[in-house]
């Protein structure tokens, strides 16, 4: 018995990894269903769900339960086995990835020397739960939006992939942990450096994971639900899961390149060092305080019981930052997360915002704006590279310059008359 | 038998069996799927020789791009016309010598080749990080084909929209 531990002793901590960032990404997936709902109801003046639990904050519980205990229907003539085993292509491909995210510097994620790539590719990967859902569901409707979906990925795939290439030209390295340790030795975070480059990426991953503006293949005016219209219950919920997930590492991958990983803001700047205790303190401390309050305003003894449970939690965090080399530990974390939940609040916050595009709408600003200015951002920059080794330049002013003539190609690009629509 | 070589049985095990199911299946649907499935198994393969640069290359181009151009196409042909058509025509006689005088080929050649297999082992460390070797060979020693080549995908594109257009 002491052997076999013995023996598996080099994979324990591997495993225990793999079990906490597919439990914590499950939570955070599962917090995303409850956060949209209720931002999305406050930006339009609505409170949201109010019942379940106090401030609907068991909601997707009771989500998830009515999910799992619905009837899994495989509609007549669909491909059986395929449509059982779409949705799970599509949460593999989204799930996996994150073994190589190197979520603060004391993570024991694995340094690939190709991390990006990888990660890409095997993100990539989730098109097929899409299409093979669609196709395998034998019905119009999800067909069509499997199509649809499909040529927008293809499309936003290639500005991605360039505004990604324009941040290697920086980083000098592929892998995930050697960006982040580069924004640090610069000491500035790349989105700083290469803005057109951030705009880019971030609309391509709003393209990719099928958010506002862009969800078009789950457009429910003209497409019914798109390509899981024929799914129902626990694979419906499957897809669900991925969608989330996907918007999790997108956000995730934008941190990373650009937001310098798991840094604190202005991390040379020491007279913020108190910010390295402070912030972290203060969110938990802020959040004790919330549910302690609303202990006090609750309407039913069940809600008083949920509330107290939270406010423990909250509590309990907010003290064990106190517990010496707790803060070291969790430190990265906490930075790399915070900057995660930002980018998931703006995605919601679009949500709110913006009017879908029309189909020929988002091919022409994909093919005709993203891809060309993401092109234009890689020659630039990489002249602005060659132009700051010249004397009287610095790296800031070479890649600068070069942004600025991006600009001015965008510029250009964006006051052409507009072309006929074509179909 | 140590993982790595079971890994490699494995992956190649997959990699043929799942060939097989490229030709053999009916619906283009599946021979894709079953395609995907090779070429990800490729890709383990690659991994296992430490070219991962190769393994990302694999999956972002051929799967994540490749493929899936595939698939959208096969989505928009009618599918119940190509289910119905007999896979095998009249040819098998012909198509059979073929593939037997491709298997003597191949036997000889190994044949010839007996004793050159033996590689020299490889370094217990790490290989050197391929993809700048990668980028090295190809942007420095081998320039000048590799811009040709591209500039052959891009003619070959420009022809494909032209083709388009002019309908």
């Amino acid at each position: 018995m002491t052997q076999v531990l013995e023996a598996l002793r080099p994979y324990l901590l591997p495993a225990a990894r793999v079990v906490i960032a597919f439990l914590g990404l499950s939570l955070i997936a599962a917090a995303m269903i409850w956060i949209e709902r209720k931002v999305l109801a406050h930006l339009q003046v609505r409170l949201g769900p109010m019942r379940v639990g106090p401030h609907g904050l068991l909601q997707p519980i009771a989500d998830v339960v009515k999910l799992l205990l619905k009837e899994d229907i495989v509609p007549a003539g669909a491909d059986r086995f395929i449509f059982l085993y779409a949705p799970v292509i599509s949460v593999v491909a989204a799930f996996t990835p994150f073994a190589l995210v190197p979520f603060a510097s004391n993570d024991i994620a694995p340094d690939v020397n190709v991390g990006i790539l990888l990660l890409i590719g095997i993100s990539s990967l989730g098109i097929f739960g899409i299409i093979l859902g669609g196709w395998a569901s034998n019905s119009h409707y999800p067909l069509l939006g499997a199509l649809r979906s499909t040529a927008q990925l293809v499309s936003y795939e290639v500005a991605l992939g360039f505004a990604i290439v324009s941040v290697l030209l920086l980083s000098n390295t592929l892998s995930l942990r050697g960006i982040v340790e580069k924004q640090a030795e610069l000491g500035i975070w790349f989105v700083f450096l290469q803005p057109v480059a951030f705009f880019i990426l971030f609309v391509a991953s709003l393209a990719e994971t099928n958010r506002n503006p862009f969800d078009l293949p789950e457009a429910e005016s003209e497409l019914v639900a798109g390509f899981h219209t024929e799914y129902s219950g626990f694979r419906f919920s499957l897809f669900f899961m991925a969608e989330y997930t996907a918007m999790a590492l997108a956000s995730c991958v934008a941190t990373m390149l650009f937001l310098g990983g798991w840094q604190r803001p202005f991390a040379s700047i020491r007279a913020l060092d108190f910010l390295d205790f402070g912030l972290p303190l203060l969110i938990f401390g802020l959040a004790t305080v919330w549910f302690v309050k609303e202990i006090f305003h609750a309407v039913s003894p069940t809600h008083r019981a949920v509330l107290v449970v939270f406010a423990g939690l909250a509590a309990g965090l907010t003290g064990s930052l106190f517990v010496p080399g707790v803060m070291e530990a969790i430190g990265g974390v906490f930075w790399f997360l915070l900057k995660v939940f930002a980018f998931l609040f703006v995605f919601i916050w679009f949500r709110g915002t913006f009017p879908r595009y029309r189909f020929d709408q988002l091919m022409r600003l994909g093919w005709h704006f993203m891809i060309p200015v993401a092109i234009a951002n890689v020659i630039f920059c990489a002249l602005g590279l060659i132009l700051a080794q010249r004397p009287g330049w610095n790296l800031e002013g070479g890649v600068w310059a070069g942004n600025a003539a991006t600009l001015l190609v965008a510029i250009l690009l964006a006051g052409r008359r507009r072309y006929e629509r074509v179909v | 038998m140590t993982f790595y070589q079971a890994s490699f049985y494995f992956f190649a095990a997959v990699a043929v069996a799942s060939a097989l199911l490229v030709v053999t299946r009916r619906n283009p649907v599946h021979s894709a799927i079953s395609l995907i499935v090779t070429l990800l198994s490729v890709a383990g393969l690659y991994l296992q020789l430490q070219a991962e640069f190769l393994a990302a290359v694999q999956i972002i181009l051929y799967i994540g791009g490749v493929m899936v151009l595939f698939l959208f196409v096969i989505l928009l042909v009618r599918l119940e016309v190509t289910v119905r058509q007999e896979p095998f025509n009249r040819q098998l006689w012909i198509a059979g010598f073929a593939a037997l005088v491709l298997l003597a080929e191949l036997g000889v050649a190994f044949y010839l080749a007996r004793g050159g297999f033996s590689l020299p082992a490889a370094p217990p460390t790490a290989l050197q990080p391929n993809t700048e070797l990668i980028g090295r060979t190809l942007y420095q020693n081998y320039l000048l084909p590799f811009e040709i080549a591209s500039l052959l995908l891009l003619v070959a594109m420009m022809g494909a929209v032209i083709m388009a257009k002019q309908r």
